[in-house]
């Protein structure tokens, strides 16, 4: 299920493209699940930028799937970890270290994408130097606009907020800034009339 | 000019009311018979003594009680005033064109001293008194957008111009038509109005930014926009919407008169002189149907309005399942006569309803 082409009318939300090779000292690639696919399409033309790579990868429900070949790329730095809070500290030190004419690339699931570009804002990164592709997953991340709390993995409309218990709709609205979607409760207006849930983009 | 203040609230009892001479200076959003979106931004110079457009900063009979209602929002979010910290100087921007233009068009309401940078700001409603250093937060109990912005009502939202675009950096913001500062902070003048349907097919953005990044020091501009909100409800928020949304559900054809108000937003665009940025005041004004209807032009007009409205539009002012109720009150008020253009009542000129 890569490159899915999402629907054109949410004016905030990112565009997703193809990687493509840009000049710079070093590469940071990080992705989740079938964002492998990405960095190892990109990598078939570009063998000569692994040198200077770092690759972090949370591989999620894909396992070992994608691990034996980006070992075989030989970049300078690969790191396969379980989660991303796991991998968190890691981001965030190499984002805090990174040099001007750093290459960001992020890719896998919207989620994925949405909270490693604010980590890079935040560090200084400028929107110019990443690079965004979506592969796998449509699920999105979405932040409950009453309590606040983020949910990961979201792939249902409605859904239910798993901090408050609220069930909440999927609105089409993204901040680039928290890098959520915003969940809005769908029975504000009639109190226990939650609508089936079905799967986004159905 | 003395203003008496109300002791009302616009949440839980709902005391809020409108005078006779509030109701008389409320601005009605419509200018004929039919509505659709359009950029309609003119100069906001003072016009018509008396009315909303006379002063740069309007101070009404809700004044005092807004102010509270605003602090116990604030007290319960704090999250509703933000600035990213870029945004500070604006901020004193703000600040200073709201001390200078109240302390001139209320100078029985409010002072400005100045000596220097050491400045006196007297706000005798609120019976604040402060001596502060311009453009040194230190001085001050909040950042100069949350100081001011307690203050006047309204909200306001501080936009930073760069990039071709206007980016919605600061605010402080309570009384909006249920949109989230805290989501919102940070979006571009497009993204922001993303959810909005109908207006980007219609060009209505584009030309919008145009003209707002357009503004110059001293030539400020302004448009009037709508919703519906049932209950006096100032603070529309997504955050509380949780809890007020099923007030919407809960008008009968004996309440709706009272209960059923149009949401007005006067907003004004200043250009700031020191950060170049733009202050968007978004200032609610609340008028409930039955006092709308006492004003033969504006009952007229408002059923025909709500009758027309595209329904994407009904629906995304959350008004959509309450339509027929209202058509039902308001068809009253319409005798099917004629109605002069523009927004004002012309209560001499126009006759009275004929059924």
């Amino acid at each position: 299920m890569s490159n899915f082409e999402f629907p054109s009318s949410i004016v905030s939300r990112p565009v997703y493209g193809t990687f493509e090779a840009r000049p710079g000292h070093s590469h940071l690639f990080i992705a989740d699940a079938e964002g492998a696919a990405a960095i190892l399409d990109f990598a078939g033309s570009n063998q000569s930028v692994m040198a200077t790579s770092h690759i972090i990868y949370i591989p999620k429900d894909c396992g070992d799937k994608y691990v034996k070949q980006l070992e075989a790329l030989n970049a300078s730095q690969l790191y396969v970890g379980p989660t991303y809070p796991a991998a968190m500290s890691r981001i965030n030190h190499v984002l805090a270290n990174a040099h001007m004419g750093i290459q960001i690339y992020l890719s896998g699931t919207e989620g994925l994408m949405s909270e490693t570009r604010t980590a890079a804002m935040a560090a200084g990164a400028s929107l110019d130097s990443i690079q965004l592709e979506h592969r796998g997953s449509l699920s999105r991340r979405m932040q409950c606009v009453h309590c606040k709390g983020i949910t990961e993995d979201v792939i249902t409309d409605p859904y239910v907020c798993s901090h408050c218990g609220l069930n909440l709709f999927v609105r089409d609205h993204y901040s680039e800034r928290l890098g959520v979607f915003q969940g809005v409760r769908v029975d504000a207006e009639d109190h226990g009339n939650v609508p089936d849930a079905v799967e986004l983009y159905k | 000019m003395t203003i008496q203040f109300n002791d009302e609230t616009f949440k839980d009892d709902y005391t809020f009311k409108n005078s006779k001479e509030a109701l008389a200076r409320f601005p009605f959003p419509f200018h004929e018979d039919s509505y659709m979106y359009s950029v309609n931004l003119e100069p906001h110079v003072t016009s018509r003594p008396g009315s909303v457009y006379e002063m740069g900063f309007d101070v009404d009979e809700h004044y005092v009680s807004e102010m509270r209602d605003r602090a116990e929002v604030l007290a319960q979010d704090p999250l509703r005033s933000q600035s990213l910290p870029h945004m500070t100087l604006a901020g004193w921007d703000f600040l200073e064109l709201v001390m200078e233009n109240k302390s001139k068009d209320y100078p029985d309401l409010f002072e400005l001293h100045k000596d220097g940078n050491k400045w006196r700001w007297i706000n005798k409603p609120l019976g604040i008194d402060d001596t502060f250093t311009f453009l040194d937060e230190t001085t001050l109990p909040y950042g100069p957008l949350e100081y001011i912005g307690r203050q006047t009502q309204g909200d306001h939202v501080l936009l930073d111009q760069r990039e071709d675009n206007l980016w919605a950096d600061a605010g402080i913001v309570t009384t909006q038509a249920d949109w989230s500062l805290d989501f919102d902070i940070g979006m571009n003048f497009f993204q922001w109005h993303a959810p909005v349907p109908l207006a980007a097919e219609l060009g209505v953005f584009k030309r919008a930014l145009k003209f707002l990044m357009n503004i110059q020091l001293g030539a400020p501009a302004r448009r009037l926009n709508w919703t519906m909100t049932v209950n006096p409800l100032l603070d529309t928020s997504p955050e509380n919407y949780a809890e007020w949304g099923i007030q919407k559900t809960e008008i009968t054809p004996e309440t709706i008169g009272s209960k059923q108000h149009l949401r007005v937003e006067l907003q004004t665009l200043w250009r700031l002189p020191r950060s170049n940025a733009l202050v968007f005041p978004i200032r609610c004004y609340l008028a409930s149907f039955e006092d709308i209807a006492t004003v033969p032009k504006w009952g007229r007009r408002l059923h025909r309005v709500v009758r027309d409205i595209p329904d994407e539009l009904a629906t995304y002012k959350g008004f959509i399942d309450n339509k027929p109720l209202m058509l039902d009150f308001l068809s009253k008020f319409d005798d099917g006569l004629p109605t002069s253009d523009g927004i004002w009542p012309d209560i001499e000129t126009e006759p009275p309803l004929q059924k």
